[in-house]
């Protein structure tokens, strides 16, 4: 519990940022998808070079955790549901305005009947892992 | 202008996208985490409903981070809108306004449009495909593709994988097609 509460300080900064910059917007996301504004490609794009940066100097300098354990990277595999279920949520992403980090971020703005998205999110990761083995991969 | 003020306002992508790609190094450093979003729904899963479904049996207690960081995440969306908020409406291109009043959308305030996300429209035709339907497809597909938008887009192509790569442009893709070709008749269910 204690360990983390440092989790929950990153998370509510992490919500702030969100919120000061219109990224859980539903208007940049529309205009995001409409090649109308370059804000969103900035606030991807800029994310991901700072994390590019950030990983490759953990990795060069071999950088240990503050508890002076070593850093882990997973790799990940391919298979055909990047594909299928990275279209499944691009459709949900562009309905929504919001992808599972922002659901969170937009019902502590006061907009309430998230919930319902957030719980039917819950309900769509559900019925993956039930259906799981029955789908393409 | 206070330093208040200045923060009020909104924050151009150049403050903001740093600030986001800061998230990969700061969980890796404090606990060796990788930055992921999406696994959180699966955690709730495990620990709310798990129905001896294999996918779900694993000890989601270790995983609890996770369940911290979108508790904060809610939180600080509080914080920001109750004492950091900026009083005007979103600037936004002339041309998505023309359209969006074209289905009736004329209320900027929120960051979630009021007239389209509200209780008494939830069970509108609109409202269940958008925010039930919508909620549905960004549950399932994230789990299928493996991770979302923090988990493939940023902290998957941070560290190289083309897999991530692959997701990705599948994620901008189906945004693409649903936001041009299927939405319109979606919000014209008025």
């Amino acid at each position: 519990m204690k360990n983390n509460i440092k989790y929950l300080l990153v998370g509510i900064a992490f919500g702030i940022v969100f919120v000061k910059a219109e990224v859980i917007s539903w208007f940049r996301i529309q205009e995001m998808f409409r090649l109308q504004s370059f804000h969103m490609f900035g606030v991807i794009g800029s994310a991901i070079a700072v994390g590019i940066l950030s990983v490759w100097l953990i990795k060069k300098f071999n950088i240990k955790t503050i508890n002076g354990e070593a850093i882990t990277f997973t790799p990940k595999t391919f298979n055909k549901g990047q594909i299928y279920g990275g279209l499944i949520f691009g459709f949900g992403w562009a309905i929504t305005g919001a992808c599972p980090g922002p659901l969170f971020a937009q019902i502590g703005t006061g907009a309430t009947v998230i919930s319902i998205t957030l719980i039917s999110a819950i309900a769509g990761t559900w019925v993956y892992g039930r259906f799981k083995d029955h789908l393409p991969h | 202008m206070s330093i208040l003020e200045f923060i009020k306002q909104p924050w151009p992508w150049y403050v903001a996208g740093p600030l986001i790609g800061m998230t990969v190094p700061i969980l890796l450093l404090i606990g060796n985490k990788a930055f992921g979003i999406s696994s959180s729904l699966r955690h709730i899963c495990a620990a709310c409903m798990p129905a001896k479904i294999p996918f779900f049996q694993y000890d989601w207690k270790k995983e609890a981070w996770n369940l911290f960081f979108v508790a904060g995440i809610f939180l600080g969306g509080f914080i920001a809108t109750s004492l950091l908020s900026n009083p005007s409406n979103i600037v936004l291109n002339p041309k998505l306004v023309t359209e969006l009043s074209g289905y009736g959308i004329t209320d900027y305030q929120a960051m979630v449009p009021v007239q389209l996300f509200n209780w008494s429209s939830l069970f509108t035709l609109r409202g269940l495909i958008m925010m039930v339907g919508g909620g549905f497809l960004v549950g399932f597909g994230t789990r299928y593709a493996g991770g979302c938008t923090s988990g493939h887009a940023i902290m998957g192509i941070s560290t190289l994988q083309w897999p991530s790569l692959v997701a990705t442009c599948c994620f901008m893709t189906g945004g693409f097609i649903m936001a041009n070709y299927i939405l319109p008749y979606i919000l014209l269910l008025g």
